[in-house]
């Protein structure tokens, strides 16, 4: 069953066509990469996806739904209700501590702060980050903070998880590492991932791959290859 | 070349029998391809013949298996130099992607789809690969993580001749 849906989605920034005509379909559960060269339009195609930015053409689908056509308020509710992030840098509130950052999502969305403290404490956990719980991310190496991001973007069991370069400011054991629990939490709550990565060893944890060039997604598959 | 100085390198450890010796090596270097026995015979009794390992006390009329090897002073100096010295660095398949595109444009056939195409099966044996290393053992890893740094190379030029292409085409068509 298909989740996400790009249909012929184009979007410009002024003059800069980022997408033109990105088509896409992500099923449920699957963790699907996005490659392709720098500037390709990864990013964008991503944040259309996710409800960030609305094309400036063409459609989005989630669960069957339009959502290009929602509201700034409607899209943002679905981003906090739906929807899980991790990206590449400065995404952790420095003043709060791990557990705080974890829990906020849980907030947000009106979780009482006992419970919301609680499944934090699970998340941490689960990512290898018990004993951390309390530290801000300026105490955390990169590998760690990352991961506190990871428990972050799935405490509230999104539908979707959105990376874009969850790996990218870490060294490549440590981005190994992130990625193996980013691939096995996903599997065990059966979240859907789409995950921006320009590496080939981050994309091979996928179930597949597509290549956006030129604003346009191409999905190409290795059967035409003896 | 290197089942010789592998087996020679299992030596340097502690004499052994031929079957420890095969079993060994299936266990680290032959998990694609086990050795058969008469390939660690026969190896071994030119590494005798050579003087790279000799036979200890051996059992009158004993088989080739009652057979204890124990390498000499020259055999660990081949060992010692084979571990020490690099390997020349040698391309794989690297003249066969080249010769494809090349030939490709050269005929006026689509070099991207090729590449496309051979970029997904690179990119399905990535995949492969990371199962076989998030599943294995840690020798399974590294195996696989050597594996995949060589594919990833080849991922690289890949990207980079797809985005050459243009002008690579104008260069072999003139
Ligand atoms: N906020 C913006 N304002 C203006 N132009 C933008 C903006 N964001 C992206 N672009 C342009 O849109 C195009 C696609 O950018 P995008 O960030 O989607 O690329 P990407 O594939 O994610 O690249 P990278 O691998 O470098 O992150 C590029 O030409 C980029 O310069
Ligand atoms: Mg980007």
């Amino acid at each position: 069953m298909t989740v996400l849906e790009a249909r012929d989605v184009h979007l410009s920034f002024g003059r800069t066509p980022a997408l033109r005509g990105a088509d896409l379909r992500v099923a449920e559960g699957e963790i699907l990469a996005v490659m392709g060269p720098s500037g390709s339009g990864k990013s964008t195609l991503l944040h259309c996806l996710a409800g960030i930015l609305v094309p400036g053409s063409g459609e989005i689908h989630f669960d069957g739904h339009r959502i290009d056509q929602l509201g700034e308020t409607g899209r943002s509710a679905l981003r906090r209700d739906r929807f899980g992030f991790v990206f590449q840098f400065g995404q952790l509130v420095p003043e709060l501590s791990a557990e705080e950052n974890v829990a906020l999502p849980l907030l947000l969305s009106g979780v009482r702060r006992t419970q919301a403290t609680a499944e934090a404490r699970v998340w941490l956990a689960r990512l290898g980050l018990d004993g951390l719980e309390g530290r801000t991310s300026g105490e955390l190496s990169g590998g760690q903070a990352q991961r506190v991001a990871l428990a972050r973007g799935l405490v509230a069991r999104p539908r979707v998880l959105f990376a874009d370069e969850p790996t990218g400011a870490l060294d490549s054991l440590t981005g190994e590492q992130v990625m193996d629990l980013l691939v096995s939490s996903a599997r065990d709550e059966g979240t859907t991932v789409v995950l921006v990565t320009h590496e080939p060893r981050v994309a091979a944890y996928a179930d597949r791959e597509v290549v956006v060039r030129d604003g346009k997604v191409l999905a190409v598959t290795a059967e035409a290859v003896a | 070349m290197t089942v010789p100085l592998t087996l020679l390198g299992l030596l340097e450890r502690e004499p052994s029998h031929g079957y420890d010796l095969k079993r060994d090596y299936d266990a680290f270097f032959g998990r694609d391809k086990p050795l058969s026995f008469g390939q660690v015979y026969s190896t071994l009794s030119r590494l005798a013949r050579d003087g790279k390992v000799v036979i200890s006390d051996p059992e009158a009329g004993a088989g080739p298996d009652r057979k204890r090897y124990v390498i000499t002073d020259s055999g660990a100096t081949e060992v010692d130099s084979w571990l020490t010295e690099p390997v020349a660095p040698e391309p794989h398949l690297q003249t066969v992607l080249f010769a494809k595109v090349t030939l490709s444009l050269l005929l006026g056939r689509p070099a991207e789809h090729y590449l496309d195409t051979q970029r997904a099966a690179h990119m399905q044996r990535m995949r492969e690969l990371t199962t076989v290393k998030r599943s294995g053992s840690l020798v399974d890893a590294l195996l696989a993580d050597h594996a995949m740094f060589h594919i990833e190379a080849d991922l690289r030029w890949i990207d980079l001749t797809a985005a050459r292409l243009d002008a690579l085409a104008q260069e072999v068509r003139r």
